[in-house]
């Protein structure tokens, strides 16, 4: 009994002073402020891939699958019995066909002044929400940024990919293409109130006519055509333009503060109406355009620059 | 049976129960990533034919004249799924710039291993 | 007067544009926007707060856009909302400034105004959580709200912080899609996202027994996807690693503000979109309050096992997070405030407590490993001051601010038959777990020490700001936990506006 009890207080003691780990997983993790380099050596990489092939042994296991076909399969019953339960499909009495969908539909062209109703309820009725989902965007960007971008003084590593730059009929064909490209962009950019289409349509066609014109032009050359500067200064200006415009807005949409808005809809169907829906696409179109090329970039190269 | 008729909703949501367990259970990021994709694929094709309404027009409506909304499907759903798409787009982008750091660093692409490499290093230093 | 009900909005388009500001300018002065925003944002919340204790109704909606509710969007001010976007910002503030030496250690020098961007972003999103009055808002800028945070844990430059962020991050997205796929399914039932809408289509809905299958799969859905993201118990391995690896500032705002921001907005749909009655009916408080009970006691038992300072106050957020679910999980009204009381605490204290030992493992080279900490105390005394006033309000004693929530706890627990019991004794049991753990680090940076290290003394002279924000962060949770009944009564208040009006 004695013994025992030395056992535990011993333990105890062990526990207490921190040299007796139960958790191998949280052991302890000493920080050195030396910067590490990302590259692992040849020598190392050999260690952790025999290691690797030992733990993996350990975690393939017939029964993880099975397990996760199970538990895809209940999850499927599951939902698919809600399903089961709810509105019919193509029905027109659902409880989404409801005073909504009437408002939005039947005022909308002639409060928002757009005739495409989607564009006059994301950028007017629901205009926050569209503001939020610009923003997530623009986090998107600076996320991808900061663990992508490359210090300036490291030259641009060269990887061994496929590339387009010296096919002379691939150049050709791009280089038809992309002003075509470019201007239907820019057409589902400006119609984006009167016809299918708007600013993320429109602003993903103008990305990926950019990213075609770097791909076939080799990406040092689009670089110097089209600046970080440039990228950074249109985002950030359409993205300043749509806070601004939209305070204005939710400002004088409330009563109490005595403003009235001076923005009218005007004759639905011009090219000029809409009031601000027409802006904001295009600022909206702006934003998914620099965001998708710089996706690309960043991803190929490393850098915008 | 309302799942003959809803067969499109039946579809969605067999693709997201799919797509969830390959986020859930898959130890391949990019096989993780590919599952968000197809959860967000089936949460598109529930909203889109949620707004689905048969024998109505597409929300363009005249220039000029009155208009019955009843005539015209449901816009609402169209406007979610937009929102949805660039969300997806923005996670998709993040998942595939932390996988490319990862795989330089560590040269696989399954979780388990570098976690298993991740507790090496710290037992060495 | 009536200019302050422009403030919430005000706070949210203000502080996304600054994020915008901050990408435009260079390094340095991106951090004082930073400062400034989080300044002005509280000085917002602090007037609408004193606007609505004012006001006959308490309480105010905002047009988001010309029209009213069903048509357009809006956002919602009442009591709760400023007070803990307030709380929100303070803590931001705190541990901003006060891990902004580490902050320019430990993320590249190039990258640091992406710091500030993401903090802009993070409190934008919370802002929005905190005042939307719609649910598909909720769930574009709970996207926001994710990527900023994973962004603020990724800026570290140790490569264990992306394994780390890796592993936040699919969580995440678990979380997110299943939020989404519960918004669209009660989007398909009601045809409503406004809150107040929501509101009525369902109690009509659970009235007449039609859709209840439906219903109560996207409500679980919701509540899950949400509780995930916060860090419930069977979900809660990534708070570790997280917690454990990001900067000081970074684990600060991560466990003391996001995750709690999660929690508000779940809250928020609780009493707005499901309403008291019908979630107390939908049995959904069971499964939180079981599970909050065993977040308890898993996350102290882990915290117990872990040899790294770091990795145990991690632990610990998960324990404290199963406080806040047993509390919503009981379902009254007493255990709601006790649940909120805790979120103030916790969110007060958990910032404080990774500073500080921050502060302790700098003395040492480092090292966060229990036996090289010892006797660190010695080195940094402002430090081990405030990690113990922490690590006394995190086990409960009197006069500091993690007191109350236990007292509250305890005193709502009774009358409820046999949860009664299972509550009073997981909390003894959480009490005494809570004690071993956190007494053991404050025995052992006070005793000698064993090893040989090479040591460096931090006084207030070498590290002004650090020792000032971490003795104004013990003294803001003393004087919380010494005066906490007119935060009751404010709580009760906001309670009661958050069930009654529409």
């Amino acid at each position: 009994m004695l013994m025992k009890n030395n056992k535990f207080s011993s333990l105890l003691k062990e526990w207490y002073e921190g040299n007796l780990s139960f958790d191998e997983r949280m052991n302890i993790e000493t920080e050195k402020p030396v910067i590490k380099k990302e590259e692992t050596t040849e020598k190392q990489k050999i260690y952790l891939v025999k290691d690797v092939e030992n733990a993996e042994e350990k975690l393939t296991s017939k029964g993880y699958k099975f397990f996760s076909v199970i538990f895809c399969v209940i999850l499927a019953v599951i939902l698919v019995g809600t399903v089961n339960f709810m509105p019919l499909f193509a029905d027109d009495n659902t409880p989404t066909t409801n005073e909504v969908y009437e408002h939005y539909v039947g005022e909308g062209r002639d409060q928002t002044g757009a005739v495409n109703t989607v564009a006059g309820m994301i950028l007017d009725y629901r205009a926050f929400d569209t503001l939020g989902e610009s923003f997530v965007l623009f986090t998107a960007t600076c996320a991808v940024l900061l663990l992508l971008e490359q210090s300036k003084d490291k030259p641009i590593k060269k990887r061994e990919t496929f590339t387009y730059t010296n096919d002379p009929i691939v150049r050709l064909v791009v280089k038809l293409l992309t002003p075509i490209i470019i201007v239907f962009g820019i057409y589902v950019l400006f119609n984006g109130h009167l016809s299918p289409g708007g600013g993320f349509s429109g602003g993903s066609v103008l990305g990926a006519g950019f990213i075609l014109f770097a791909m076939a032009y080799g990406e040092d050359f689009a670089a110097k055509v089209i600046t970080p500067k440039i990228i950074r200064v249109i985002t950030i200006c359409s993205l300043s333009f749509y806070c601004l415009a939209k305070s204005y807005s939710f400002f004088t949409g409330n009563e109490f503060n005595g403003i009235h808005s001076i923005i009218t809809p005007g004759t639905p169907g011009n090219i000029v109406s809409g009031g601000l829906i027409l802006p904001l696409n295009i600022a909206v179109g702006f934003v998914v355009c620099c965001t998708m090329y710089s996706f690309y970039m960043i991803f190929k190269r490393g850098r915008l620059d | 049976m309302n799942l003959l008729i809803n067969y499109e909703a039946v579809t969605s949501m067999v693709l997201f129960a799919i797509g969830f367990t390959m986020l859930v259970f898959s130890k391949n990021i990019m096989k993780k990533i590919l599952g968000l994709n197809i959860v967000d694929t089936g949460v598109y094709l529930f909203l889109a034919s949620m707004g689905y309404i048969e024998g109505k027009l597409t929300p363009i409506v005249p220039v000029a004249g009155p208009v019955d909304a009843l005539d015209y499907i449901n816009p609402i759903p169209q406007g979610l799924v937009l929102t949805g798409i660039v969300v997806s787009v923005s996670f998709s982008a993040l998942m595939l710039a932390l996988t490319v750091r990862l795989y330089r660093k560590y040269r696989t692409l399954n979780l388990d291993k570098i976690y298993e490499m991740c507790r090496k290093e710290d037992e060495q230093e | 007067m009536d200019f302050i009900m422009n403030l919430p909005f005000a706070t949210i388009v203000f502080s996304l544009f600054s994020a915008v500001i901050c990408f435009a300018f260079k390094d340095n002065k991106a951090r004082f926007i930073s400062y400034f925003l989080l300044i002005a944002s509280g000085i917002m919340s602090v007037s609408v707060v004193f606007y609505n204790l004012t006001s006959e109704t308490g309480y105010f909606v905002y047009r988001m856009g010309h029209y009213d509710a069903p048509i357009g969007n809006e956002i919602s001010a009442g009591l709760l909302e400023p007070s803990f976007l307030l709380l929100f910002e303070v803590v931001m503030l705190l541990s901003l400034s006060g891990g902004s030496h580490r902050i320019m250690q430990d993320v590249e020098e190039a990258k640091q105004k992406y710091f500030c961007i993401m903090v802009n972003l993070t409190h934008a999103a919370l802002a929005a959580l905190c005042y939307t009055n719609d649910i598909f808002t909720g769930y574009v800028f709970i996207e926001v709200c994710t990527i900023a945070s994973c962004s603020l844990l990724m800026l570290s430059k140790k490569t264990r912080a992306l394994v780390a962020a890796t592993r936040y991050m699919i969580f995440s997205l678990i979380g997110s899609s299943l939020v989404l796929v519960g918004i669209i399914l009660l989007y398909a039932i009601t045809g409503h996202l406004l809150f107040p809408q929501l509101y009525s289509t369902i109690q009509e809905l659970w009235a007449t027994g039609e859709y209840t299958f439906p219903l109560t799969i996207a409500l679980g859905l919701i509540v899950s996807g949400l509780a995930i993201k916060s860090g419930m118990f069977p979900f809660h391995f990534w708070m570790p690693d997280t917690y454990g690896t990001a900067t000081p500032s970074a684990s600060g705002i991560l466990s003391g503000v996001i995750s709690k921001g999660y929690i508000f907005l779940l809250l928020k749909i609780i009493f707005r979109v499901i309403g008291y009655e019908v979630f107390l009916q939908s049995n959904i408080q069971y499964v939180l309050f079981i599970f909050g009970i065993c977040g308890m006691i898993v996350g102290s038992v882990s915290a117990i096992k872990t040899n790294n300072i770091n990795f145990m106050i991690a632990c610990s957020s998960a324990a404290q997070i199963g406080y806040i679910y047993m509390g919503l999980g009981l379902g009254t009204k007493g255990a709601i405030i006790a649940a909120l009381f805790q979120i103030v605490a916790h969110a007060l204290t958990k910032p404080m407590l990774f500073l500080s030992a921050s502060g302790l493992s700098d003395t040492v080279g480092r090292r966060q490993d229990f036996a090289s900490l010892r006797s660190s105390a010695y080195n940094n005394k402002i430090a081990a001051f405030s990690y113990s006033a922490g690590a006394l309000s995190m086990v409960g004693i009197p006069i500091f601010a993690g007191f109350i929530p236990k007292l509250l706890f305890s005193t709502s627990a009774f009358g409820h038959g046999i949860q009664t019991y299972l509550m009073l004794i997981v909390l003894a049991i959480s009490t005494i777990l809570n004690v071993l753990y956190f007494l053991r680090t404050l025995v052992n940076i006070y005793s000698p020490a064993k090893v040989e290290l090479t040591r460096k003394n931090i006084t207030f002279k070498t590290a002004p700001a650090f020792s000032m924000i971490v003795l104004v962060m013990s003294a803001v949770n003393i004087a919380v936990g010494l005066h906490s009944q007119p935060i009751i009564s404010l709580f009760e208040k906001g309670l009661e506006l958050f069930i009654n009006i529409r």
